[in-house]
């Protein structure tokens, strides 16, 4: 009768086998959100029980970017701009597939802002994720199309000129059929929004506000992560419904989160199922 | 059963029949935006696939539709794009791409007078270098140029084959006038359409390393969806195709996509020749100028010059060892060409000064006439 030795069992994280972990650690800051957007996404898709096999991940170039080379499902890494229309390929030839696009906010609103829009409009049966960190984090903090008006960054070094997107406003004057935003600090309101992103059809958009402690919070002295999570906890206010166009963000006030869009439209597949039984009683072109 | 091959002979328009081809190929996405001259492919293609259960997309612009044919091609369709000169500057961002990842389409290219605007309705073949130089690093491109509305169609087909088995981007270097052309043009029943599909992995997601290769060089391609988790990136990537960021792995992936066409540019390369047996005289053209080339070449040959035609249908890889061979023949070389000597430069680095350079040559907007070939034949005849 000897006493019974516990060996302590190493603890694996509950979404490792959603991860290529031969690929960590990963290249985010100290203080970078992505990580806790990219485990609410993993939460999210473990939760509703989707095969592993059937989800693939898109992402564009940036720091966000990189989410498509940690996450193992079928996931690609594509050019900067573009993992929307790329994805719009990949979901019409695996419609049975639930594709996603990680992306950060340069990549999705400015490079790619015309796709981000068009894809809106034709409700591509598509979510996009996009995390935005208010500046080129990945070129090491330049300004960009969600930069605060009078944020510094290294190219606005007197302070940013011009005005941001308000992009829930943007996406839903476009055609997006789910639009929501919410910051890092709301891990359970982003986890259980992103389950409903993806059980919708057609094009579903989540903007998550995340701290960018190197890039964006040094030059405007907003301090460390966690800092930022403090702040977002005393100025984050939940208004879900509220118009959009009411959701503009302002540099270093309240910060609007909830969801404001969430409305049924067919979606393009939905339609293109119509398309295809229309066309298949086409009788032009039989003979060329 | 399906109408998806229009076995028959018909008179048909040159974009028609590129259409037809890819449709014939088994091409069943094809994303697009207008642009002169090529727009009837995309019209043909938006009437056609629906009834085939394929997907004709129009995309916001060309960076889209070349990202959109990338994407469809990860999930296991054979895809397509067609554009022009403007279109094409758009689409060498996601060629590139295409390239890295190894992602079979093809990518059409109905050349017009150029650079910028330039001229949308009228012929040129400008686009050549564009073709292969025009996105950024080191790479081989498969460029092919038809001279007929049949080959419109076959040269389609041959592009999907050439695409799929060797996991790369394949551009169809067209031009208005055969785009524009309507004539006669056969389209055999679909058992004689010999297709090629792309290697797929053999082996279980566990064992698939997604960038390993036999002597091939050519990686086995897993598609969305299928369970290997795969994951592609326009990083220099190692086998597991995984981003590694040094010279040495940037060595290894970028040597072996050189080297993987490269190494099959033999069975890849294509030509005709016309007449060269005897020839003194080698014509070198493609597209449509090869039309009055050889029109030119005949009439030479009537006035005693023995000329031969040297047809590439390969633009890239471009023949050079044959052009090598024929140094050891000929005693001039008169490349004919709608732009300033693209390929003239092509044909004058394979010679290597054995044989003298000519050129014929035109900026775009109108054809160049077997007269003028067939002039300046006689005008370098000593």
């Amino acid at each position: 009768m000897g006493t019974q030795t516990v060996t302590p069992q190493a603890v694996q994280h509950p979404y490792t086998r959603y991860l290529r972990t031969d690929r960590l650690p990963h290249i985010w800051c100290p203080g970078c959100g992505i990580g806790i957007a990219m485990g609410a996404f993993l939460a999210a898709v473990d939760e509703l029980g989707i095969p592993q096999e059937k989800v693939a991940v898109v992402s564009g170039i940036g720091c966000t970017g990189r989410v498509a080379g940690y996450v193992k499902f079928d996931s690609y890494h594509t050019t900067h701009g573009r993992p929307i229309p790329f994805a719009t390929g990949l979901k019409i030839a695996r419609p049975e597939m639930t594709v996603v696009v990680f992306s950060g906010d340069g990549d999705l609103v400015s490079i790619g802002g015309n796709h981000l829009i068009h894809a809106a409009r034709r409700n591509i049966d598509l979510t996009v994720i996009c995390v935005n960190n208010f500046n080129y984090g990945m070129t090491g903090g330049q300004m960009g199309p969600t930069t605060p008006h009078r944020a510094r960054t290294t190219t606005t070094p007197y302070g940013n000129l011009e005005f941001p997107f308000n992009l829930p406003y943007l996406v839903a004057a476009a055609g997006a059929v789910y639009v929501a935003r919410w910051t890092v600090l709301h891990v359970f309101h982003l986890r259980e929004s992103i389950k409903e992103a993806l059980q919708r059809r057609g094009f579903s958009f989540i903007e998550v506000v995340s701290p960018c402690p190197v890039g964006f919070g040094r030059p405007n002295k907003i301090g460390e992560g966690l800092e930022e999570m403090r702040f977002y906890r005393e100025h984050a206010l939940i208004q879900n419904g509220l118009h959009p166009k009411d959701a503009a963000l302002s540099f270093r006030d309240r910060i609007v989160v909830g969801k404001f869009v969430d409305e049924a439209r067919p979606s393009f597949l939905q339609v293109l199922e119509d398309h295809f039984r229309n066309a298949s009683r086409d009788p032009s072109h039989r003979e060329g | 059963m399906s109408n998806a091959v229009l076995t028959g002979t018909h008179f048909m328009l040159g974009d028609h029949a590129c259409a037809e081809g890819a449709i014939a190929a088994g091409c069943r996405f094809f994303a697009g935006y207008p642009i002169t001259p090529a727009t009837e492919i995309a019209e043909r293609m938006a009437r056609r696939l629906p009834q085939l259960g394929g997907v004709y997309i129009q995309m916001e612009d060309e960076l889209a539709s070349m990202a959109a044919i990338l994407g469809a091609s990860c999930g296991g369709m054979k895809t397509m794009t067609a554009t022009s000169g403007p279109g094409l500057s758009l689409m060498l961002e996601n060629i590139g791409l295409g390239i890295m990842l190894e992602i079979p389409c093809v990518v059409v290219n109905v050349q017009r007078g150029a650079p910028s605007t330039g001229l949308p309705t009228l012929v040129g073949q400008g686009d050549v270098m564009q073709a292969r130089w025009g996105s950024h690093g080191d790479y081989e491109i498969i460029a092919l140029a038809p001279s007929s509305v049949q080959e419109m169609f076959d040269f389609t087909v041959l592009a999907f084959n050439l695409a799929e088995r060797y996991r790369t981007p394949v551009i169809l270097l067209a031009d208005e006038a055969v785009g524009h052309l309507t004539e006669r043009v056969v389209i055999p029943p679909p058992e004689e359409i010999e297709l090629w599909e792309r290697p797929r992995p053999t082996v279980p997601p566990e064992e698939y390393l997604p960038y390993a290769t036999d002597e091939s060089l050519i990686p086995p391609m897993a598609l969305a969806g299928e369970g290997y988790f795969v994951h592609m990136t326009g990083l220099t990537h190692d086998e597991r195709g995984y981003p590694i960021i040094n010279g040495e792995a940037h060595e290894r992936l970028v040597r072996r996509l050189l080297e993987k066409i490269r190494k099959h540019a033999p069975e890849i390369i294509r030509y005709e020749e016309v007449l060269m047996d005897d020839a003194e005289v080698a014509v070198v053209s493609y597209g449509i100028t090869a039309r009055s080339a050889l029109r030119a070449v005949r009439e030479a040959r009537r006035q005693g010059i023995r000329a031969g035609l040297l047809r590439l249908i390969t633009v890239w890889p471009f023949p050079e060892d044959q052009i090598r061979e024929l140094s050891r023949q000929v005693e001039l070389f008169v490349v004919a060409e709608i732009n300033q000597g693209q390929i003239r430069r092509e044909v004058e680095r394979a010679a290597a000064g054995q044989v003298p350079v000519a050129g014929v040559h035109k900026l775009g907007g109108t054809l160049i006439t077997p007269d003028e070939i067939l002039e300046a034949l006689w005008v370098r005849k000593p």
